[in-house]
């Protein structure tokens, strides 16, 4: 137990907790419009009020609400996106490792070609063509996720399916779906639990770069790369806009990277090539 | 034969630092190598062979390992009283060495030619043309068919028993006194392994260097060596004249690996091997480390360690049931 | 060596391929790709002009043959905002990016490269740790914000630099430098965990027994190895590039071809954007193209292979 890697804990705790309890915590609403109020500085600097302890945006809005709601954002955001990207390269990683051949073969010659691309095109792509909002960013990210994901786990499929317990299971008859699901799929969880820690990180900036580029969850709706882009033509009179997001940023992916990485270290080591 | 002593080694210590402990890989090794002698320095993998090559050297994997304590005598001087420098024109000039896998021993990037001529320049600085010339002659020595060729070919396009033979044509370069041979066949194929065995053999005696040669095959050894020493979890127990050691082994450990090389001449129903593994170098037994896997142990045997006992000309052995002969 | 290249040159018009075919359906998907390509005030004339050249109201197939006709005579469609073929549109800002991104990229080589050496060498000591920091710290922190911050830092407090848009040298250092960073961290990283490998390997020991001095053992033997994991895994640095290119330029409202990407989302110029990712293809394939060339001829055992 006290090996624990404790600050980035409780920090992922501290940034769950948040996500989760935004709407009671928050002192105000992340999207009312106060127009009397806007630009106003922190509450420690010259013209500032502990009303809004961060100070606000352009529309007058609580730029600490909406810090705080922008946690929900990401948390929502990368849960799905892992499910989704994580989950289809789950499954092709297992299909295509189990089955080996010329499947295999055409399956990770795709994942090549998608590893070779900046995904972040296709996103910025998607959400012109299917607009913006939560499904559309789900599935951009996911196009980010699935290749990296099929391919470690096809490796470890490789190895695994080599144990005897494999080919017991066939001589015994098993089909082929009943093997990848009761033997294949229970042996690569643990790689798959920490691709998927190591991978929250890069999902969040993900998720607040293409925000910032305006192919995110459309605003009102606060996320932390729609703040920064929101407050980037202003940074030199209200520097409070910006930079907290990426603060929060930051450290939030710090902390899940060094968790990850604490992880990775105690169930794969393997995967310290990533 | 037996020329003056070009190299002696005087109870060498060599330990490795390790976050779980200190393992005493080296731990009292002494043996001496005449000019134009083959020495054979057998045992076990892991048993300590390779790391008393590289301490010889001074080339042990830093800051983990460390020879503590022991002199290592070149010519009657000191080796590990010497500074890097020194070392540096030591190497490859006066001790050389062949390392065990051809195919990651040359450094792929670069010609046959430019690495034989790496070697030469530092040790026989001249200008290009007898440096090129050294290093084809070299290549000639190890028969390496067509050496103008060679020189400008990478190593991918040689075979892995011709890689060896450059490797080899490399150590002779600058006529070293000592060329120490880590395991030089094990990563041969059988039908090569024979050939450049009996290369080592034509180099050695048409120059008067003489040979560690590290192998944990006794086979090789009764073909190669003069003398052998036989070395077992960090200590050697048993050293002497070839001929002799192989036909009366009186240390337990040597006489079951004899027993367990597998004679063609006799049909033999299973192959014999040992019982049970070496000791780890962090847990190593109080008394002879050969005793919890040894048929003769007593109780003197697992508590104190044997002394070494003459049994012979210029053989001993270290074991305690060699007691009552002495 | 020329079967590797022609290889490569393969499997590059193969990513092609598939990235026009999949920008032409997702174009396609929405139902009436017509709205996506032209302007709000378009005539009924123009949707049906336009619905005839493209073929709209064919078969998918036949449309795909069109688009592909047109790609290869470089009609990439027309800019909603700017009125003009989009390909167009695109080399004209294309050279504004080319200016920033040689300079990002040796920016970006020579903090790199002796950084990881360094801490390869000097494996868990100061040098190591700041390298490492770095690392950790760069794949942590988003690259937008860093320029947002760089601009903060340098303009607004400092007052030291622009904080947007082109002009003399000054304006180049921070859009420079923020791309950089896109590349930094992974070379550092690259170049040290290949560097370990290497020094680790069986013929540095034999060149150390050759009783070569340490200094030649790394920077002659080392480092030529080193470096073509680098060549090899470009692929990887590309996409980063290209991902950094439009962060950055959309950061420092710099007229490139990134900051056309940007424009091309927030003003929703289907036609544009199309014509951007394609082209952006196009040139990572090249690209790609070049850096295989270089491979092969660094790496011996692929020049003289066939």
């Amino acid at each position: 137990m006290k090996n624990l890697p404790w600050t980035p804990l409780v920090i992922i705790v501290t940034m769950l907790f948040v996500a989760v309890f935004a709407p009671v915590i928050a002192p105000h609403s992340p999207i009312d419009q106060t127009l009397a109020d806007k630009l106003m500085p922190p509450f420690w600097e010259e013209g500032g009020t502990t009303k809004y302890l961060l100070g606000t945006d352009g529309f007058g809005r609580d730029v600490l609400s909406r810090l705080l709601y922008g946690a929900r954002v990401s948390m929502i955001v990368s849960a799905l996106a892992l499910l989704v990207g994580g989950g289809v390269g789950l499954v092709i990683g297992i299909v295509s490792g189990y089955f080996g051949g010329r499947l295999d073969n055409l399956l990770m010659r795709i994942v090549d070609a998608a590893l070779a691309f900046p995904a972040i095109l296709f996103a910025l792509l998607l959400a012109v063509t299917m607009g913006q909002g939560l499904r559309t960013i789900v599935i951009a990210i996911s196009l980010l996720l699935w290749a990296r994901f099929a391919r470690v786990v096809r490796g470890e499929v490789l190895a695994v399916k080599q144990r005897d317990f494999v080919a017991l299971a066939r001589v015994h008859g098993c089909s082929p779906a009943r093997i990848m699901v009761t033997h294949i799929l229970p042996n690569v969880m643990n790689t798959f639990m920490v691709l998927l820690t190591l991978y929250v990180g890069v999902v969040i900036v993900t998720e607040a770069s293409l925000s910032f580029l305006g192919a995110g969850v459309p605003p009102p709706t606060p996320s932390w790369g729609l703040m920064a882009a929101e407050g980037r033509g202003k940074i030199s009179s209200a520097w409070w806009l910006s930079l907290p997001p990426g603060i929060a940023i930051t450290l939030v992916v710090l902390a899940f990277n060094l968790f990850g990485d604490w992880l990775r270290d105690r169930l794969d080591p393997k995967l310290r090539q990533l | 034969m037996s020329g003056d002593i070009v190299l002696e080694v005087r109870d060498l210590h060599t330990h490795f630092f390790l976050r779980r402990g200190v393992l005493k890989v080296v731990d009292g090794v002494s043996f001496s190598l005449a000019r134009g002698e083959v020495l054979g320095l057998v045992g076990e993998s892991g048993c300590g062979k390779s790391v008393t090559a590289l301490s010889l050297l001074r080339l042990l994997p830093q800051p983990a390992a460390r020879t503590v304590q022991g002199e290592v005598l070149l010519d009657g001087e000191n080796l590990l009283t010497k500074s890097d420098r020194e070392m540096r024109q030591i190497r490859g000039r006066k001790i050389a060495m062949i390392l065990q896998d051809p195919q990651t021993s040359l450094n792929p990037v670069f010609t046959i030619g430019d690495q034989l001529r790496e070697s030469i320049a530092k040790h026989h600085p001249g200008p290009a043309g007898a440096v090129t010339q050294r290093a084809i002659d070299a290549l000639r020595k190890v028969k390496l068919a067509a050496p103008e060729q060679r020189m400008h070919q990478y190593p991918h396009q040689l075979s892995g028993g011709m890689k060896q033979r450059v490797v080899g044509a490399i150590a002779i370069s600058c006529e070293p006194q000592v060329m120490i041979a880590d395991e030089p066949t094990t990563a041969l194929d059988v039908t090569i392994q024979l050939q450049y065995l009996k290369l080592l053999k034509e180099l050695q005696q048409n120059s008067d260097m003489a040979i560690l040669f590290i192998t944990h095959d006794f086979g090789i050894v009764a073909k190669m060596c003069d003398r052998v020493a036989v070395m077992y979890a960090g200590r050697i127990v048993e050293s002497g004249p070839v001929r002799q050691v192989f036909d009366n082994p009186r240390h337990p450990y040597t006489q079951a690996l004899i027993a367990s090389v597998p004679k063609m001449k006799r049909q033999v129903g299973r192959l014999q091997t040992i019982e049970g593994q070496p000791p780890a170098f962090s847990d190593l037994p109080r008394g002879c480390r050969f005793a919890p896997r040894c048929p003769l142990a007593d109780e003197r045997c697992q508590t104190t360690y044997p002394r070494s006992f003459a049994v012979g000309a210029e053989h001993t052995a270290d074991c305690w049931r060699l007691e009552a002969a002495a | 060596m020329r079967r590797y290249i022609l290889r490569r040159l393969l499997q590059g018009l193969v990513l092609l391929v598939l990235v026009a075919t999949i920008v032409f359906f997702l174009g396609r998907l929405t139902g009436n790709p017509v709205d996506l390509m032209l302007p709000e005030d378009a005539t009924p004339e123009d949707r049906r002009a336009l619905t005839e050249t493209l073929g709209l109201d064919g078969p998918l197939h036949q449309q795909f043959g069109i688009f592909i006709a047109n790609a290869l005579r470089g009609d990439l469609g027309q800019s909603i905002r700017h009125r003009q073929p989009a390909v167009e549109v695109f080399f004209s800002r294309l050279p504004n990016t080319l200016l920033v991104v040689p300079g990002a990229m040796m920016l970006a080589v020579i903090l790199a490269v002796p950084l990881g050496i360094l801490s390869a060498l000097y494996r868990g000591s100061i040098i190591d740790r700041v390298a490492g920091t770095i690392a950790v710290l760069g794949i942590a922190t988003p690259h937008f914000w860093l320029g947002i911050l760089l601009i903060y830092i340098f303009s607004v407090q400092l007052d030291w630099l622009p904080t947007s848009r082109m002009g003399d040298y000054r304006h180049y250092i921070l859009p420079t430098v923020t791309l950089s960073t896109f590349l930094l961290a992974g070379f550092m990283r690259l170049i040290r965990s290949s560097m370990l490998e290497i020094l680790d390997s069986e013929f540095v020991k034999l060149a150390r027994i050759k009783g070569l001095s340490e200094t030649i053992v790394v920077w002659k033997h080392c480092l030529r190895n080193a470096l073509i994991p680098v060549l090899t895994l470009w692929g990887v640095f590309m996409g980063g590039l290209v991902t950094g290119a439009i962060v950055t330029e959309t950061v420092f409202a710099w007229p490139g071809i990134g900051r056309l990407t940007y424009e091309a989302v927030i003003f929703r110029d289907f036609p544009l954007l199309q014509a951007a990712i394609i082209m952006d293809a196009v040139l990572i394939v090249f690209i790609n193209l070049i850096v295989d060339i270089l491979y092969a001829y660094v790496d011996p055992r692929i020049r003289l292979a066939e």
